[in-house]
C-alpha cells in the first residue's frame, strides 16, 4: 500500500507555470506520476506539457478530481495556497517551497492538522512511492520499486544519497517522505514512523536526522514505549555531529541552541530505543542487507 | 535577526507597551540635538548584541547633561568582544521594586506558540525554578487570548491591580510577536517602578530571517555572524566558519553537514561550511568558490551527490570557475549519482584527486591537511 501517494494519487500543482513548477511537471510526467492538473491564478485554459492550468484549486478538482496538491508558490504566497488547498478538500499537500515566515507556517500546519490533511514540509524535496508516484524534485532514477524500506528525513541530497546506497546494494523503497528542515514541519518524524508501522509492505524504517528540535527524540521515545524494533528494524543517520552550537547549518531549523537539539542527544535516544545508528550515511545500506537478508 | 534593545524599545512604543523614556545617538552631534529633552537619571547604554557590555564599561549613568555627554563619548566606539559600538541608547533610569519575566516563542515541539511569564524577573531566566516559570501553550489558529493570562498569571500570587497591568501587556506584546513575525521577544525585567507602575524596562527580539520581506526596516548586520558569514548571506549562499583547516562544499545542508561528520571520523577538521545547494549556474557556483577562496582552507573537500542534476553538468561547471579563479589549495573530491563516471572523469583530468567513496575522499583530506595550520593560526 505504501504511505501518502499510491496508484490513485491524482496530483495537482500550485505554480505550475513558473520554471520550477514547469521542469518539474515534465520530470514528474516522465517517471509516471499521475499529474492531473496545474494552478496558477489568471492561467486558466493554459497548458504545462499536455496538463490543463486552473485559476484555482477548488476549479482543478472539480475538473479533474485532484487530490494531491503540490506547492511550488513563491514564500510569501505560500500560506495563501495551502489553506487554499486544505480548503479545496486535498487529502495531502506537499510544499517545496523554502523561506516561508515561521509564522506563516506554524498557521498552515496547525491549520492543515484540524482539517485532517496530512502535510509535507514545507522547504522539502517531497515524497515518493517508488515505482508508482514521485511528487517534488526528487530525483527518479534513484528508487527501486517494491519496498521494504519506508525512508523518512529532515534533508534532501542526503536521502537521495541514502536511498541510492540503498537501490545499489538491491534494496527497494516502498515510500520516502522528505520531511524538511524547517522548525515547523508538517510531518514529523513521528508522524512518519506511525504511518510506516501501520503500513504492511513497509517491514524497516530509515530515519535520516539532523540537529535541532526535537523530533528525533520525540520519534525515538514512541519506538522505545512500542518497542517497534521487535516489529520493524528501525535504523537512523543524523547529521550535524559537528556543528557549533548557535549558527543555523543551512537548513532555518538545524541550529543546536542552549544545548537542546544536539545529534548527540538524538543519537542517544535513538539508541536507547533499540534503533541501529550509522556514523556514515551509505552504512545504512549494509545494516539493512544483513538484518533482513536481502 | 537579532534586533538591539534600543530597536526593541522602539517596539514598544509603536505597540502601546509602557517602557521607559529614551532615544539612540550615533555621534556627539546627534546627542546634541536629543540632549535637551534627556531624561535625568539617565542610563548610558551600548547597543550591541553580545553579553557582558555592563562588565566592560558599556553601560553607565548620567545625572546631567555634561555626564552624559562624557559617557556617550566614552562609549560610542569602544570595543565590547571584538564588536565595536555604533550606538548609544540614553534612556530613563528607573526605581525597580520588583522585577518579572515574560516572553512569546516559536515552540518547535508543539508546533505552537509559548508564552512564559515569571514573577520571578531580572536574572538569567534559565536559573529560575521550574515552579516560578509558567508556560502556556497557545494554539496560532486560536491566538492568545484572555483565558492564556489568566493561566500565566494564576500562580504569581501579584497584586491585582499589578496582574491588570501585567494582562494587558500581555495582550500587546503577542501583537508585537504575531504582527513583527518574531522568534522571540523577551521582557526581562518586566519591571514594576517604585509609582506602581508596570514597565518593559529591556527587550530582546529576534525577527524570523524568512519574514524580513515584511519587515525591510530590519535588514541590517547580524553581529553574530562573522565577516564573511554576512557577505555569504548577502549573496545567498549559507557559509559557516569553523575553527579547522578543511574547507568543505557539497550540495544540500545535510549532506555538507555529513560530510564535515565523516571528516571528523578520520580526525580531519573543517574549516568551512558551504553549501551548494542545487547551484549550477556558473555565477552562483562562482561565487561559492570566490567565498571558499576567502575562507582560506588548506585543502578543499567537495562532495556531490548528482539528483536531477547531472554529476558531470556539475563537476564542468565547478571546475570552469576553479580554473578561472585559480585556487592555491588542493582539491580532494567525491562525486556520486547521476552521470557519476563522467562527472569523475572531468574531475580527475583537471588534477584533483578523486576519492572512490565518502570515507575515502574525507581520509584523504584529512591526511592531507594534518599538518598544515588550523584557521586560527592562519589569520594570526
Amino acid at each position: 500500500m505504501a504511505v501518502v501517494l499510491d496508484r490513485d494519487s491524482r496530483i495537482v500543482v500550485q505554480g505550475a507555470t513558473g520554471n520550477v513548477g514547469t521542469f518539474h511537471i515534465q520530470q514528474m510526467l516522465e517517471y509516471g506520476t499521475s499529474v492531473v492538473a496545474g494552478v496558477t491564478p489568471g492561467k486558466a485554459g493554459q497548458e504545462v506539457h499536455g496538463v490543463p492550468v486552473f485559476d484555482t484549486v477548488a476549479a482543478a478538482r472539480e475538473a479533474t478530481g485532484c487530490n494531491v496538491s503540490l506547492v511550488f508558490v513563491p514564500a510569501r504566497f505560500a500560506k495563501a495556497a495551502v489553506i487554499e488547498a486544505v480548503d479545496a478538500g486535498m487529502e495531502a499537500v506537499i510544499v517545496i517551497t523554502e523561506h516561508i515566515p515561521v509564522h506563516d507556517a506554524t498557521y498552515f500546519v496547525n491549520y492543515a492538522n484540524s482539517k485532517g490533511v496530512t502535510l509535507i514540509g514545507p522547504n522539502c524535496p517531497g515524497a515518493a512511492t517508488a515505482g508508482v508516484q514521485k511528487v517534488g524534485i526528487l530525483p527518479g532514477q534513484i528508487f527501486k520499486p517494491g519496498g521494504p524500506v519506508g525512508v523518512a528525513s529532515k534533508s534532501g541530497t542526503l536521502t537521495y544519497e541514502i536511498v541510492a546506497s540503498l537501490t545499489e546494494a538491491g534494496i527497494g523503497q516502498t515510500t520516502c517522505l522528505g520531511l524538511g528542515g524547517d522548525p515547523i514541519p508538517g510531518t514529523t518524524l513521528l508522524d512518519a514512523v506511525k504511518m510506516f508501522e501501520a503500513d504492511d509492505e513497509t517491514k524497516a524504517i530509515v530515519l535520516v536526522g539532523e540537529i535541532g528540535g526535537g523530533a528525533e527524540e520525540e520519534a525515538a521515545a514512541y519506538i522505545r514505549e512500542r518497542n517497534l524494533v521487535a516489529k520493524k528494524p528501525v535504523y537512523a543517520y543524523v547529521a550535524g555531529r559537528t556543528a557549533p552550537e548557535g549558527k543555523k547549518m543551512g537548513h532555518a531549523g538545524a541550529l543546536v541552541e542552549k544545548g537542546v537539539g544536539t545529534a548527540e542527544s538524538k543519537l542517544k535516544a535513538f539508541q536507547a530505543a533499540g534503533v541501529k545508528v550509522a556514523v556514515f550515511p551509505t552504512d545504512i545500506a549494509g545494516f539493512v542487507k544483513q538484518d533482513l537478508g536481502i | 535577526m537579532n534586533l538591539y534593545e534600543h530597536q526593541g524599545r522602539e517596539l514598544y512604543e509603536r505597540f502601546g507597551i509602557p517602557c521607559a523614556e529614551g532615544f539612540v545617538v550615533a555621534s556627539m552631534e546627534e546627542l546634541e540635538n536629543e540632549i535637551e529633552g534627556a531624561p535625568f537619571p539617565a542610563v548610558v547604554k551600548a547597543q550591541v548584541l553580545v553579553g557582558g557590555r555592563g562588565k566592560a564599561g558599556g553601560v553607565r549613568f548620567a545625572n546631567s547633561a555634561d555626564e552624559l555627554r562624557a559617557h556617550t563619548e566614552a562609549i560610542l566606539g569602544m570595543d565590547i568582544k571584538g564588536h565595536v559600538v555604533q550606538k548609544v541608547m540614553v534612556a530613563q533610569m528607573l526605581d525597580f521594586q520588583a522585577e518579572y519575566y515574560l516572553s512569546f516563542l516559536i515552540d518547535r515541539n508543539a508546533r505552537g506558540y509559548m508564552m512564559i511569564f515569571s514573577p520571578d524577573g531580572g536574572m538569567d531566566i534559565e536559573s529560575v525554578p521550574e515552579d516560578r516559570l509558567f508556560k502556556i501553550p497557545i494554539g496560532p489558529l486560536e491566538g492568545f487570548t484572555a483565558a492564556h493570562a489568566d493561566a500565566g498569571l494564576a500562580g504569581s500570587g501579584l497584586d491585582p491591580g499589578i496582574q491588570a497591568q501585567i494582562r494587558a501587556i500581555m495582550e500587546k506584546l503577542y501583537r508585537m510577536f504575531t504582527e513583527m513575525d518574531a522568534e522571540l521577544v523577551e521582557v526581562n525585567p518586566l519591571a514594576l517602578t517604585k509609582d506602581g507602575t508596570v514597565v518593559a524596562a529591556d527587550s530582546k527580539v529576534v525577527i524570523n530571517d524568512s519574514a524580513l520581506f515584511r519587515h525591510p526596516e530590519f535588514r541590517q548586520r547580524d553581529e553574530t555572524l562573522t565577516e564573511l558569514e554576512q557577505e555569504a548571506r548577502d549573496q545567498g549562499v549559507a557559509l559557516i566558519e569553523l575553527d579547522g583547516n578543511i574547507g568543505v562544499i557539497a550540495n544540500g545542508a545535510g549532506l555538507t553537514m555529513a560530510t564535515l561528520d565523516a571528516l571528523t571520523e578520520f580526525g580531519g577538521r573543517p574549516r568551512t561550511f558551504l553549501d551548494l545547494s542545487g547551484a549550477t549556474d556558473p555565477e552562483k557556483v562562482a561565487q561559492a568558490v570566490r567565498l571558499m577562496k576567502k575562507s582560506k582552507p588548506g585543502v578543499m573537500l567537495l562532495n556531490l551527490f548528482g539528483g536531477i542534476t547531472r554529476c558531470d553538468v556539475v563537476a564542468e561547471g565547478l571546475v570552469h570557475v576553479i580554473e578561472k579563479e585559480g585556487v592555491d589549495f588542493p582539491i580532494i573530491t567525491r562525486i556520486k549519482g547521476t552521470k557519476e563516471e563522467e562527472g569523475k572523469a572531468i574531475l580527475a583530468r583537471y588534477g584533483f584527486t578523486v576519492g572512490d567513496t565518502l570515507q575515502d575522499a574525507c581520509r584523504k583530506a584529512s591526511e592531507t591537511a594534518k599538518d598544515m595550520p588550523l584557521a586560527r593560526e592562519v589569520s594570526a
